[in-house]
């Protein structure tokens, strides 16, 4: 079964997994928003993230924008060859495109973000 | 409420991404950037370009008026020629034309010499940046004479589009022109089109109704810019799409076109207290044994300007923006000796690239530099300009 991915209203998605951790991207619709993707900025494995705080950056050809931490936790790894492939989030940004995996704080801070429908309902789908 | 070009309805019905600029609802793009960025360097990019200003100035002494205004010198232009020019006023009042006061550089436009008049009389056409169009028309007519010049903003009754890339003029086998042109003009106009030099006009027709057509854009690559009057324009655009290589293009792509081509964009490259001479635009104020409203003040800038426009080239993807400090690191010091005016990712060099106002000192290619792009510090070398130049 596939496991259910949470949203923030910023369009970082974070999905549990079984181990505990969990892994954060960035939404298809987010995605399309930014075309032409051409930079990411990851942070280190090892640093620790805060819920709704700047955990990277992602540019575009016309604008730069901050990745914003949908949990709090320390990062347990990270996609490097993410920033030299951007073209994955493109086709497939919930999987290979993933972006980093951290081991939470306090997992129940994905109560808070939105589900599948709020979500599509926020973007309007 | 956002202005609307006669192309609105289209772009949207096409997956024209709208964005609100300068008060005009435009499309940054339509599919990417970089797309359509690549595909003006290749084929034909076809532009909306509606929200520039246009003037219409006539009468017998438009020559001699626009003289005593412009940067330029416009006396010695010939019929069906145009030059880029600033317009420059002074303290900003908008009042009576003064040559001494502080001078404030208004815009940056493009002056072009049409045919005479019936009765004899001359004509002239203008192109202002849309931005800043109001304040420019405002200050011009409160420049007018009494009599002998017929001012008239035409951007609302007009459209205005722009035809670009290394196929706008391309040729079959038998070296028959077959360009997107040829979709809406007979094969005589045409040719006079391509026999245009840079910088050169032809007033014409389409439709049935006057159009005026410009060998000069905003790309790096060769092409046109025609006036088309509002009616007419969508049938116009939709006939340059028949042709195959034609890709409808945003303001997103024009924006990285011009600057690897290190065209000037006011707001960026130059404001209203630019030293022309350091932003590299000395060509276009002639200044020596004549005035135009705030010429002392130039001429005084000039003196005092120490600074240069150079390119600036990165290793990383990553751009610099306008804004961003310059800085040169040695002997374990380091000073900032300069300003990123505009920056970007370049789809042609896959690199970033950024135009930047340095210290003459750190201004020969070559030169190893710095930017703090958000806090971070990205080498960065100057090398000269244009950072694209179309093959000839």
């Amino acid at each position: 079964m596939e496991k259910s991915r949470r949203y923030a209203k910023s369009h970082e998605w974070a999905r549990l997994e079984d181990d505990g951790s969990v892994t954060i991207g960035i939404s298809a619709y987010a995605v399309e928003a930014l075309t032409d993707l051409v930079f990411m900025q990851l942070p280190d494995v090892g640093s620790t993230v805060t819920a709704g705080e700047s955990f990277g950056e992602i540019e575009s050809v016309k604008a730069v924008s901050d990745l914003y931490a949908p949990i709090s936790g320390k990062v347990i790894s990270v996609n490097a060859e993410l920033p030299s492939q951007l073209e994955t989030l493109n086709n497939d940004p919930y999987d290979s495109g993933w972006i980093i995996s951290v081991q939470p704080v306090a997992v129940e801070q994905l109560d808070a973000l939105f589900d599948q429908e709020a979500y599509d309902k926020l973007i309007g789908g | 409420m956002l202005q609307q070009t006669p192309l609105y309805d289209w772009h949207t019905q096409n997956h024209g991404r709208m964005v609100d600029f300068a008060g005009w609802s435009m499309p940054v793009q339509y599919s990417s950037i970089v797309s359509e960025h690549l595909g003006t360097r290749e084929g034909v990019g076809l532009f909306d370009v509606s929200h520039m200003g246009r003037i219409s100035i006539k009468g017998d002494r438009a020559a001699d008026w626009l003289e005593s205004i412009l940067t330029r010198q416009v006396r010695d232009l010939s019929v069906g020629r145009s030059r880029y020019t600033l317009i420059t006023g002074v303290d900003s009042t908008h009042g009576a034309v003064q040559l001494s006061g502080d001078p404030v550089i208004l815009d940056d436009a493009i002056v072009a010499r049409l045919g005479n008049l019936e009765d004899g009389g001359q004509r002239f056409s203008l192109v202002v940046n849309a931005s800043n169009r109001p304040r420019v028309v405002r200050w011009l007519k409160a420049c007018l004479p009494q009599e002998g010049v017929i001012f008239h903003d035409i951007t609302e009754e007009t459209a205005m589009i722009a035809v670009q890339g290394p196929q706008v003029f391309g040729c079959d086998q038998e070296g028959i022109l077959e360009g997107p042109l040829a979709t809406i003009f007979s094969p005589t106009i045409l040719g006079k089109i391509a026999a245009l030099k840079n910088y050169g006009a032809l007033d014409t027709e389409f439709d049935g109704k006057p159009v005026l057509v410009s060998r000069s854009g905003y790309t790096g690559e060769d092409g046109v810019e025609i006036i088309v009057s509002s009616a007419s324009a969508v049938m116009l655009w939709e006939r340059l799409l028949e042709h195959s290589l034609t890709k409808p293009c945003g303001l997103g792509s024009r924006d990285t076109l011009r600057l690897e081509a290190a065209m000037p964009l006011y707001g960026h490259e130059l404001c209203e207290t630019t030293d022309p001479f350091s932003a590299g635009l000395g060509f276009a104020v002639n200044i020596d044994g004549r005035d135009f409203p705030g010429s002392d003040g130039i001429r005084a800038r000039r003196t005092t300007g120490n600074r240069c426009r150079v390119g600036l080239v990165f290793d990383s993807r990553r751009a610099a923006r306008s804004g961003d400090q310059v800085v040169l690191s040695q002997d374990g010091t380091e000073s900032v000796c300069g300003e990123i005016t505009s920056g970007s990712f370049s789809p042609t060099s896959e690199r970033g690239i950024a135009l930047a106002v340095v210290d003459r000192a750190v201004s020969k290619p070559g030169q190893e530099l710095e930017v703090l792009v958000r806090g971070v510090r990205l080498p960065a070398k100057v090398v000269s300009l244009p950072f694209y130049r179309r093959p000839q």
